[in-house]
């Protein structure tokens, strides 16, 4: 076994072992930190591919902004254990059933389609001038429409936060 | 260069650097509490050894043989490991940094830094960026509202400013178009006219230089920035709970974080180990060593003649600071840089 396949391994086995225990968890704050260490893991597979700069930004931006706000919210509003439920019967019928399919039908599309049916080391776009060719030439206008979608996002998140102390001024 | 003599280079210099930051982490301790007394016309520590020098070893023995107390209403495995990832993202972070040109001993060359990455900017970016979490962790571990308050504080003050100092970062890549550390030192070697030297802050980046400090006091969470530890209102903020070497972690921290942040400046902005070099081959070695060091000593000296010097901020003028002055200045700067390189 190669030190790659050795690594692929092992950083493939964190993560799913932090994604299992982002839902055995009932505290939310453990369940976030669970969500870092899947990010984590992920940046390690992505070095492994040879995509360096994307998996430094996985970190940055996934594990060391979003993250931090989700553990920042979780603090603010100091939100405690989770009572545990039975579950949803329609979670277990079609959820489950639904999962299983989804992945299949990736895994399919997967093999299928991209040749050899593996990723050799390396084959990702890995220097930041090959992605930035990607993301502002051949897929300029993608890139455009997602950051006009986060846009729209940030402008009805400041909608839905300004909402309250308009109605409170009114009322005074 | 062999495997096994690369793992026996990559021992020796990670024993060494770590030798060498821990010292000046306890040096730089000793050196603040030194020169804010003199600012505020007292001799500082006196008593330890000539000129207090030993106190640093002092305060270490000291805090290693407290009582290591742990608060019953706290969420232990929590509590215990916030100061290791502050500690340990504080220190990760000096692998990338490079102090000089490469050196060449018994006839093996290698590059004086940890490891030589293309990506080592991002890389000191992505450790500082989960250093927020020793903090937030430690403030909610507590369950204390002081520290509670100190850890939201210091979380949202570190995610905001991270924004404009990573911008202010952007417009040194522009004009580098590289990540490498050790190629944006190149970048600035050469003087114009023969007598100022090509360092970023003479060319163009001077404003990024400002805000680059500015954020990176507010990162540290130094003064004027240092809120979440605001002594008059939180105790000590997020490690309020803490003693023994859990506190000391996070005193460690906050210094080798100083150290990072001084070091990336000298860098990025100050030309890093560039500076005159003369005189016999070994000098040709050591002096941009010494540059180096000199220019990451004056930083430190910065950072302790602001805290001798000025007030803490208040909460919202620190964010509207943050957001409404530092982010546009910062964007501007690099639009600025952005129409210069292509035009």
């Amino acid at each position: 076994m190669s030190l790659h396949l050795v690594l692929f391994i092992s950083f493939g086995a964190v993560c799913v072992a932090g994604a299992i225990n982002l839902l055995v968890q009932r505290h939310p704050i453990n369940s976030a930190l669970s969500l870092v260490v899947v990010m984590g893991s992920l940046a390690g597979e992505y070095l492994l591919l040879g995509a360096e700069f994307v998996a430094v930004v996985q970190v940055i931006v996934y594990a060391g902004a979003i993250m931090v706000l989700f553990v920042f919210t979780i603090m603010l509003l100091n939100a405690g254990e989770e009572e545990q439920t039975h579950g949803s019967r329609v979670a277990l019928l079609i959820g489950v059933p639904g999962m299983v399919l989804g992945s299949v039908l990736v895994t399919w599309v997967l093999f299928s389609h991209s040749g050899t049916g593996s990723v050799a080391a390396g084959a990702l776009p890995g220097p930041p001038k090959t992605l930035g060719r990607l993301l502002f030439h051949d897929f300029l206008l993608p890139f455009e429409v997602t950051s006009i979608l986060i846009l729209i996002a940030i402008m009805g998140a400041v909608v839905l936060a300004a909402r309250p102390r308009r109605i409170q001024k009114r009322e005074g | 260069m062999s495997v096994g003599l690369f793992i026996v280079i990559s021992i020796i210099k990670t024993a060494i650097s770590l030798f060498v930051l821990l010292t000046a982490v306890a040096y730089s301790v000793w050196l603040e509490r030194k020169v804010v007394g003199h600012i505020q016309n007292r001799w500082g520590p006196t008593r330890v050894g000539p000129f207090g020098l030993l106190q640093p070893l002092a305060d270490g023995v000291k805090l290693l043989f407290k009582e290591d107390l742990l608060p019953p209403q706290a969420y232990t495995p929590l509590f215990i490991a916030a100061p290791m990832i502050a500690m340990l993202c504080a220190l990760a972070s000096i692998s990338v940094i490079p102090i000089g040109n490469e050196i060449t001993i018994f006839g093996v060359t290698t590059p004086l830094e940890i490891t030589d990455v293309n990506i080592g900017l991002l890389i000191i970016l992505g450790i500082t960026s989960l250093g927020v979490y020793g903090v937030a962790l430690s403030g909610w571990s507590s369950n204390s509202k002081y520290s509670m308050l100190g850890g939201l504080r210091a979380s949202a003050q570190m995610v905001s400013y991270e924004i404009a100092l990573g911008l202010s970062l952007v417009g040194v890549l522009i004009v580098t178009g590289s990540f490498s550390l050790r190629d944006i030192v190149n970048a600035q070697a050469g003087y114009f006219w023969g007598f100022i030297p090509r360092w970023n802050i003479f060319t163009g980046q001077f404003i990024a230089f400002f805000i680059y400090l500015t954020a990176a006091y507010a990162e540290t969470n130094r003064i004027p920035f240092d809120l979440p530890e605001a002594e008059t209102e939180l105790v000590a903020g997020y490690h309020t709970e803490y003693s023994s070497m859990k506190f000391a972690m996070f005193f460690m921290a906050e210094y080798a974080n100083m150290i990072t942040v001084s070091c990336v400046a000298t860098l990025l902005f100050l030309g890093g180990w560039q500076g005159p070099v003369f005189g016999p081959p070994i000098l040709h070695m050591l002096l941009p060593v010494v540059w180096f060091l000199a220019k990451v000593f004056v930083f430190m000296l910065i950072y302790i003649w602001v805290r001798g010097t000025l007030p803490r901020f208040r909460y919202d003028q620190l964010m509207a600071f943050g957001w409404k002055v530092l982010l546009p200045i910062s964007i501007m700067n690099l639009v600025a840089t952005a129409l210069a390189v292509a035009w």
